[in-house]
């Protein structure tokens, strides 16, 4: 499951994500993380089971959580299943069936953002998380 | 043994033609052989589904009161061809909006009016005798038209060539994005199903025929542009009533970095009249081979990697210099299928008869390059001779002499060959003096990763380089790596005026 973290460093310099997998015993892979000296946004995935002790470990440290259903979604009105997407994408997100629709797997989405500069049809967009 | 065209369209009419895809078209012939396929098959259908930038229609708006002689035509803001008389234009596919740029252009005016939707026309016109009118916006949608003409000088290319990139960064191109170091190879086209690729020798496509053109029964009026059959590259210029158009087979679309195009469906019926139609029908991706092309080299002829196969390309992944790179196809391979199923449903529903070409095309035609009379200026016509340099062990107080005494911001550094190993600026020299740190010898603060040019190379490239990676200068070196020149934007300023000519 994929979860959004952003935090703030006004809160000073907590590590958050070491805390977060020292105090859980959850073993959570750093998909993306963006961290400069004000704050970060950091893309997590963990086990669908354990997402919710890791959401409120987070969240007790001052980070606020989000999920991420559908990091990416597609207008199925306008993509022609052309397959723009499929070489750019470096998770190997989107495939063709046997019948050459295209098919996403999004739980390997680590939202690069490369498929939707990538789509001729504007058919792609990230899920922005409420 | 061979069929004619009437005795084709007798069965149409009396329901018992057999039609087929030209997908489903290899199998047959292997499985009746050739002159079992000719006795069975009376018609094969072909599809096509891509970007086809070379794309757009005649428009007649009818006549206002007081009427306009209409010089400058926007509609939806995308300036449309208004050189033709006095309430007619042409509006091109890849025109982009003066107010949205990339994200809309004629592709989308055009898609807009298909889908029903209302559209602005805005003319302008300095004004006559007989068309007094100067000014005129109004609000048309596509059946207040007298005619929307699709027009397309240049569709359905037999074959394209792939495209992969060598540079070390991500170009946006027509041909999709293209990520760096050979990251992925894009290509286009519906192999198996092509309308050319299926009669390569034109033998059955030529002027007159009867085609699917975005949803509407349409017509081949002859060759299409930069149409090259000699090297298999043939293309073809069609026609169609907008007004029959369908929003299945025409979607605008937007490559980013490079600009507007539209996606169109096309395709071609081809009478199963005689052996040779029988084998051309017969080809299979394995057959119809490509080339994959470095878009990395900014010139006409880019060199190609390598060769490879619709086959190879729809399994997904090709072997590029050792590795294997994902491919991603530009065109819809479902959408292609689609369009040869409709079209074979329209033959067998006798809504298209066949028709043999009233005017044949060449195949064996080749496009030439363009003849260019005027002398295009090189790098090596501006740039400067006088390059100072240092070598990249001596002292930054060394290179700080010789960048006042040169008068210059530029200094290359060369390695012990006297070929070139980096650059610094007085930028670099100023940081290491006001910082004093370890750095001691130019090597320390020299940068190695120098974006250079070459001495034939185009002005535009060169300048295309400065502005992409932010820099100030370029280096000009050699085969061997030797340094030749140096190019700044001073250089580029003699181009004003023609002072390169002296």
């Amino acid at each position: 499951m994929k979860l959004l973290v952003t935090f703030s460093r006004r809160k000073g310099y907590e590590p958050i994500i070491a805390k977060a997998v020292k105090e859980t015993g959850v073993l959570i892979r750093v998909d993306r993380a963006h961290i400069d000296s004000s704050g970060g946004e950091v893309l997590i995935d963990v086990p669908e089971e354990s997402c919710r002790i890791v959401s409120e470990k987070m969240g007790s440290l001052g980070a606020v959580v989000k999920v991420l259903e559908h990091p990416v979604v597609r207008d199925e009105n306008e993509c022609v299943d052309c397959g723009a997407c499929v070489s750019v994408c470096p998770r190997e997100v989107f495939a063709f069936d046997g019948e050459w629709r295209l098919v996403m797997a999004v739980e390997k989405c680590v939202l690069c953002g490369k498929c939707i500069e990538a789509c001729p049809h504007d058919a792609l967009s990230q899920q922005v998380p409420g | 043994m061979e069929k004619s065209i009437e005795l084709i369209n007798n069965r149409i009419r009396e329901g018992n033609a057999r039609v087929v895809t030209a997908e489903e078209m290899p199998a047959i012939v292997a499985e009746l052989g050739e002159e079992g396929a000719l006795a069975e098959v009376d018609v094969v259908t072909t599809g096509t589904f891509g970007a086809m930038c070379s794309t757009g229609a005649f428009l007649n708006f009818g006549h206002s009161d007081p009427p306009i002689r209409m010089s400058q035509v926007f509609l939806n803001d995308v300036e449309a061809y208004g050189g033709i008389a006095a309430v007619d234009a042409y509006l091109g596919a890849t025109q982009q909006s003066t107010t949205r740029g990339m994200e809309y252009g004629g592709a989308h005016v055009l898609e807009d009016f298909v889908a029903g939707k209302r559209v602005e026309l805005r003319a302008l016109s300095r004004g006559t005798d007989c068309y007094p009118r100067r000014e005129l916006t109004t609000e048309l949608i596509l059946e207040d038209l007298n005619q929307a003409i699709m027009v397309n000088p240049r569709n359905a290319y037999q074959r394209y060539n792939a495209a992969t990139n060598t540079t070390d960064r991500t170009l946006l191109t027509y041909m999709g994005m293209l990520l760096p170091d050979c990251g992925n190879v894009t290509y286009s086209g519906a192999g198996v199903l092509s309308p050319l690729s299926n009669d390569p020798s034109f033998h059955v496509i030529g002027s007159g025929v009867t085609i699917f053109l975005a949803g509407a029964p349409g017509m081949i009026i002859g060759e299409g542009t930069q149409h090259s059959p000699g090297k298999g590259f043939g293309t073809l210029m069609v026609t169609a009533d907008m007004k029959e158009m369908s929003q299945d087979y025409l979607r605008a679309a937007t490559m980013t970095g490079y600009g507007v195009t539209m996606y169109i469906g096309v395709g071609v019926p081809l009478p199963v009249i005689d052996l040779e139609v029988v084998r051309s029908t017969a080809v299979t991706d394995a057959d119809i081979r490509v080339k994959v092309i470095d878009y990395g080299i900014p010139t006409r002829d880019r060199p190609a990697l390598r060769e490879v196969s619709y086959a190879d390309l729809k399994k997904g992944e090709v072997e590029i210099r050792g590795e294997m790179v994902k491919t991603s196809s530009l065109s819809s391979f479902r959408k292609a299928r689609q369009v040869a199923r409709e079209l074979k449903r329209w033959v067998e529903t006798g809504k298209m008869p066949l028709a043999l070409p009233t005017r044949r095309i060449d195949a064996r035609k080749l496009v030439r390059p363009m003849r260019e009379t005027a002398r295009v200026p090189r790098v090596q016509d501006i740039m400067d001779r006088n390059v100072p340099s240092v070598s990249d062990g001596e002292a930054i107080q060394e290179a700080a002499k010789k960048l006042l005494r040169g008068d210059t911001n530029h200094l290359v550094v060369l390695d012990r060959e006297g070929k070139l190993a980096g650059i610094i600026t007085t930028y670099d020299v100023s940081k290491a003096i006001a910082r004093p740190g370890r750095a001691k010898q130019v090597r320390d603060i020299m940068t190695t990763k120098v974006i250079t040019a070459n001495p034939d190379e185009h002005v535009d490239i060169a300048a295309r380089k400065l502005e992409q990676y932010n820099v100030s200068a370029l280096p000009v070196v050699g085969q061997g790596n030797q340094v030749l020149g140096m190019l700044t934007a001073i250089d580029l300023g003699k181009l004003f005026g023609g002072r390169w000519l002296k």
